[in-house]
């Protein structure tokens, strides 16, 4: 197992956690693991992502070109990202903030409602959670659980009050994902 | 310890804090500022000295003045900053005072960007301050090599009364990676007898670099070359992989090396005799090694995130026997592997 | 043939321990020997040299170091009030001294010496102002006076090109982690006495931890000034004086007290 992952959003939207859940959530898994973001000298709003190499040997280059799975947060990530996926790799789009029609028809693509269903859940920040199910529903590079369990050891007990909320965003995204998963 | 999740500059803090530093004085400035964040922390609640000084000329300077008392001591910048520190690494190296100080590099000249860069390898390697002297130039390439090197680092400046650099990029100052960190260490209480520590039952310890007379000066830089041959002949360290039956070895350091890994592999994959030679010590560059590898390998491919500088030091270890051929970014650019790959392919079809 | 006599000599003058048995290198005439001196006078009857380090400039005083017998470093031209922070912070029971000149602390190093005070750096500067680069052959100063001749300012400093000298004791007093800041002169025997109690006054502000202490003093250069040491004394009483005002400029309340004491 080798991935290449690429989060990509506006600043805000949890896409660095993201990431680091999916960090975190190797190295717990004693995998190989590098995050590294994509820094701008802005503090807030700005474009966000990080890149996640996840392996089960030592990691070489912590950069890609050609992500094997990109999650795509809004529309400018989608039209940046979609052309550079490896062939076959995984795009996870969160439809309920892009306008753009994926063109590639060689890639595995989840669509999710994301931002959307985080709203209904009352807490848009869940977005993230629920791009990270589906993403995982596609690419089991770690397990849901072991993801669970950073996931609460991360937020910690300052935020307990989210705990609840951050795992049911979790696997409503895998649910969703596993629901648009054909079987080969 | 147990492993983990460290970023780049965190873990060169805590790391140094593990070796026993005792004073830190620094600047904030990007991409290396988590460092001196975490020694803002770190540094006070041990009871040790921390200052963010009013620039880097004047970190180097406290840095100066604490190493006159014979206390590891450390400073950490990123490039523009390192600039400003030239003076002091100049004064420092003359008075044979040890410290440590860490260069997270970005994009250059001028004030360049914030993104990850190898601009600064004449800058630690060759000239750093005025003088004829070289530093001591360590470059890890993962967060755990920054660990390990950061420690090595404080025994180096420690047995030589030198100045050492661990240089890192952007890229390694901010990524994260499992490493493990090792035990702290206890802080020394022992000053060596050279250190200025009052003239309390003995002469005054003095410590300059004034030398007045030409052949005193001279005689001041004949120690220092002394020292420095020692180090050449005995520090140089370099990593290598699937060099032995190589036709063509890709030479990168730091980031750049372990993304050049990654490209080396995939050429291993399309059958092509290709192998990696990573410095760690930039200086003493790994002249030796990489000069025995020229007896077999008929090509070299340097891979840098500068315009070229590291490789004029791999033409010079391999004296004219093979080609050396050079792939660079500037500016902040990272290379991917693919690029590097291209480079590799280039290359081995120029091989007769 | 004549008998000896017997005369009991009493001492009322010799060198202080602090001070190295040298020859100094300074001109006929200058006053550095005289700063050297009542600082060294302080650190004895403190009982301080043991654990004293002395930090010196760039400039005439670039040989302190060899002047003083306490533990010294060189520093960079303006950065000692640097190189001393380093030390104090890793020797915080030492007592740590900057010697510079107007050039070193008022020019190249305003950097470094403004924010040892404005950290309240707990250090103590003897600032030796005497209006002219010394050591590189006379050229204008941060202070030299408007009118005055140097060789870099000929026909006199002209405030249209070069603006004004600066009053650092006035500028150091604004700070408030300064404890103690005076400006005096050595131009007579009675101003130097009265330095020699502002600099044991700074010492103890350090000694008691109370923060930055700073004290100017006027001096001579004769050389360079291309007058007699006897004219050198005597124009830093006309010129010097009037434009740099001699008195204490920042007196901490915690430093009051130590002032009594003697």
């Amino acid at each position: 197992m080798h991935e290449e992952v690429i989060f990509a959003g506006f600043g805000g939207q949890g896409v660095l956690f993201a990431g680091q859940l999916l960090a975190y959530t190797a190295l717990a898994e004693d995998k190989h693991v590098t995050w590294i973001p994509s820094y701008g000298p802005e503090m807030r709003g700005g474009t966000a992502n990080c890149t996640v190499v996840v392996s089960d040997e030592p990691v070489g280059s912590p950069v890609t070109k050609y992500p094997s799975i990109v999650v795509a947060f809004n529309n400018p990530s989608l039209e940046k990202y979609e052309d550079e996926v490896k062939p076959d790799g995984l795009l996870v789009v969160n439809e309920s903030l892009v306008i753009h029609q994926v063109q590639r028809d060689d890639l595995d693509l989840v669509l999710v409602p994301a931002t959307a269903l985080a709203t209904e859940l009352g807490e848009t920040r869940m977005t993230n959670m629920i791009l990270f199910g589906a993403m995982l529903a596609h690419r089991p590079m770690v397990a849901l659980d072991t993801a669970e369990h950073v996931l609460l050891d991360k937020l910690g007990e300052r935020k307990a009050h989210l705990h609840e909320l951050n795992l049911m965003a979790l696997r409503k995204g895998m649910e969703l994902g596993l629901a648009q998963k054909t079987e080969a | 310890m147990p492993v983990e999740l460290m970023k780049g500059n965190t873990a060169l803090a805590e790391a140094a804090v593990r070796a026993g530093v005792e004073a830190f004085f620094g600047y904030p400035i990007t991409p290396q500022t988590e460092l001196l964040e975490h020694m803002s922390k770190r540094m006070p609640e041990l009871g040790r000295a921390f200052v963010q000084a009013e620039s880097e000329v004047a970190s180097i300077n406290m840095v100066y003045g604490a190493a006159c008392t014979g206390t590891r001591v450390m400073t950490s910048s990123s490039s523009p900053g390192i600039s400003l520190m030239q003076e002091g690494f100049s004064y420092i190296a003359c008075s044979e005072v040890p410290c440590v100080v860490v260069d997270v590099m970005r994009g250059g000249p001028g004030l360049g960007n914030i993104q990850p860069s190898q601009s600064d390898y004449f800058q630690v390697t060759r000239s750093a301050g005025h003088g004829d002297y070289h530093a001591i130039v360590l470059a890890p390439s993962s967060v755990q090599e920054a660990v390990d090197l950061m420690g090595d680092a404080f025994d180096l400046a420690d047995q030589y009364r030198h100045l050492v650099f661990v240089v890192a990029d952007g890229l390694l100052g901010q990524m994260m990676e499992p490493a493990e960190l090792p035990p702290m260490q206890p802080l020394r209480t022992e000053r060596p007898d050279w250190a200025l520590t009052g003239a309390n039952g003995r002469d005054p310890n003095i410590i300059t670099s004034l030398e007045l007379s030409a052949p005193a000066l001279e005689a001041v830089n004949d120690r220092l070359q002394a020292k420095l041959k020692v180090i050449r002949e005995t520090e140089q360290r370099s990593t290598e992989n699937m060099t032995k039956d190589a036709r063509l070895v890709v030479v990168g350091y730091g980031t750049a090396g372990r993304i050049a890994e990654t490209a080396v592999k995939q050429a291993r994959r399309e059958g092509m005799q290709v192998g990696l030679f990573r410095p760690i010590t930039l200086w003493p560059f790994p002249e030796q090694r990489l000069s025995a590898l020229t007896d077999h390998v008929e090509a070299l491919l340097v891979v840098e995130m500068n315009a070229g500088q590291m490789v004029e030091d791999v033409k010079l270890a391999a004296g004219g026997q093979i080609p050396v051929e050079f792939y660079g970014r500037t500016g902040g650019v990272v290379p991917v592997p693919e690029e590097i790959y291209d480079a590799i392919v280039e290359s081995y079809e120029k091989l007769a | 043939m004549t008998s000896a006599v017997m005369v009991e000599e009493k001492v009322v003058y010799e060198r202080p321990e602090s001070l190295a048995d040298v020859a100094t290198h300074y001109c006929p005439g200058c006053t550095h020997g005289i700063a050297h001196r009542i600082v060294a006078e302080v650190l004895d009857e403190l009982g301080v040299r043991d654990r004293t380090i002395g930090v010196s400039p760039v400039g005439c005083a670039v040989l302190a170091y060899k002047y003083f017998n306490t533990d010294g470093a060189e520093a960079a031209h303006g950065r000692a009030p640097a190189m001393a922070t380093g030390i104090k912070r890793v020797m915080p029971d030492h007592v740590v001294f900057t010697y510079q000149g107007d050039g070193d602390l008022a020019a190249i190093g305003i950097a470094e010496i403004i924010h040892a005070a404005t950290r309240g750096e707990n250090i103590t500067t003897i600032f030796v102002n005497n209006a002219i680069y010394g050591m590189t052959g006379g050229q204008m100063a941060p202070t030299t006076l408007i009118g005055q001749e140097t060789t870099s300012s000929p026909g006199g400093r002209s405030q249209t090109l070069t603006g004004f000298p600066v009053r650092m004791a006035e500028l150091m007093a604004g700070i408030t982690g300064s404890a103690y800041i005076a400006r005096r002169s050595l131009h007579n025997v009675k101003e130097i006495n009265t330095a020699k109690r502002a600099i044991k006054t700074a010492f103890l502000a350090q000694l008691n931890g109370l923060g930055f202490s700073m004290v100017e003093l006027l001096s001579t250069c004769p050389t360079n000034w291309k007058v007699s040491p006897a004219e050198a004394l005597a124009w830093v009483e006309s010129d010097m004086v009037p434009y740099y005002p001699l008195g204490d400029y920042k007196v901490a309340e915690e430093v009051k007290p130590l002032m009594k004491r003697r």
